[in-house]
């Protein structure tokens, strides 16, 4: 990626940005880490606060019809995890979806057996699609320019997201099925 | 937008309050999960700064236009706008130029165009793919898995095409 942006600013002719632009974002990685410890470790707390009152079995609960199918031979509490990095996911609070999806990977991983890479793979995917109930952001970025609906986005995203998370996730699971064939042999 | 200013203290003030409910010594288990997540933070952070170095010079090269450009035979082949192909490349590698883009079209069109409202649809169902698969990645220190790339590629090619359908066909 680094070598295409340099040949494309040769192109383009203007190199000198791209070197100061090598050397602020690096700097802006450290700002950006920073500023993720926070809102990371606030909701990390709060997650560990939700799991010890009995909040995340609800959640893992009511979407273990979902998460079962798409994921294999995970223990409880992975499977808590998976439940509330997508409960975060749909309610649109990135930042609180990271820590436990972190745990989840973090789980699969130390678990390993035949379904450990599919897992990940899939939570990960998922995780790409955003699957989002209200999109406030762009609701919000919408209405600044003067939109006279700005929600009327909201059933696009849901039908958009949905039908390519279901495709990633299908990818996923098609390319594990040949994966698991050359094993075999 | 009320919504959106109400979910997070909402969420906040539920788990809190279920944790009362439930007895939770509140202030040690917080400090638990936060102090796993600085952890985690610092893990991250090596290969966050190789991502954003490489994100930085992608997007200050100039590169997103050239791929454009070289696109458009099919990108208006598909009746995807102009301006929603730079905000198509940009959306899976960097969070905050996508924001800039989706600004600038939404700035220059109206919200309600239909440019405007592909844009918003591309920009509401698709995530930061790069930035999301190396922060998981970094986690347990292995490189990302090629079937990840795969899919969520995959993904996010279909979220770009059904995005400018959608839009067509229902709105």
């Amino acid at each position: 990626m680094c070598a295409f942006s340099v040949i494309c600013s040769v192109v383009h002719g203007d190199t000198q940005q791209l070197s100061s632009a090598a050397a602020q974002s690096c700097g802006e990685a450290v700002k950006l880490a920073l500023s993720l410890a926070g809102t990371m470790a606030l909701w990390g707390g709060l997650m560990q606060v939700a799991d010890k009152a009995g909040l995340t079995r609800i959640f893992a609960r009511l979407l273990s019809p979902v998460t079962r199918l798409l994921f294999k031979d995970c223990d409880e509490k992975t499977m808590k995890a998976v439940s509330m990095n997508i409960t975060s996911n749909m309610l649109g609070i990135a930042n609180a979806a990271t820590p436990p999806g972190i745990a989840a990977v973090k789980g699969m991983y130390k678990h390993g057996g035949k379904y450990m890479k599919r897992n990940i793979a899939m939570l990960t995917v998922l995780n790409t699609a955003s699957v989002q109930l209200i999109p406030t952001t762009i609701g919000t970025m919408r209405a600044s320019h003067g939109s006279t609906a700005p929600f009327e986005v909201t059933v696009p995203i849901l039908i958009v997201s949905f039908v390519s998370a279901f495709a990633g996730c299908l990818t996923v699971y098609a390319l594990s099925l040949g994966r698991k064939s050359d094993a075999h042999r | 937008m009320r919504i959106g200013d109400i979910l997070v203290p909402a969420v906040v003030t539920l788990i809190l309050l279920a944790g009362v409910y439930r007895g939770v010594d509140i202030v040690r288990e917080f400090s638990e999960g936060a102090k796993e997540s600085l952890t985690t933070v610092i893990d991250i952070l090596p290969s966050l700064i190789l991502l954003m170095t490489a994100v930085g010079m992608f997007s200050a090269s100039g590169a997103v236009d050239i791929i454009a450009n070289v696109l458009s035979p099919v990108t208006s082949f598909l009746g995807f706008p102009r301006e929603c192909v730079s905000l198509a490349l940009i959306r899976p590698v960097s969070g905050s130029g996508a924001l800039c883009t989706l600004e600038d079209i939404l700035s220059r069109v109206s919200p309600d165009s239909f440019t405007g409202r592909v844009a918003s649809v591309l920009m509401g169902s698709t995530e930061t793919t790069f930035y999301t698969i190396s922060v998981y990645f970094a986690s347990i220190r292995r490189k990302a898995y090629p079937i990840v790339f795969a899919g969520a590629c995959f993904a996010d090619i279909c979220g770009f095409v059904l995005s400018a359908m959608i839009v067509r066909l229902i709105m």
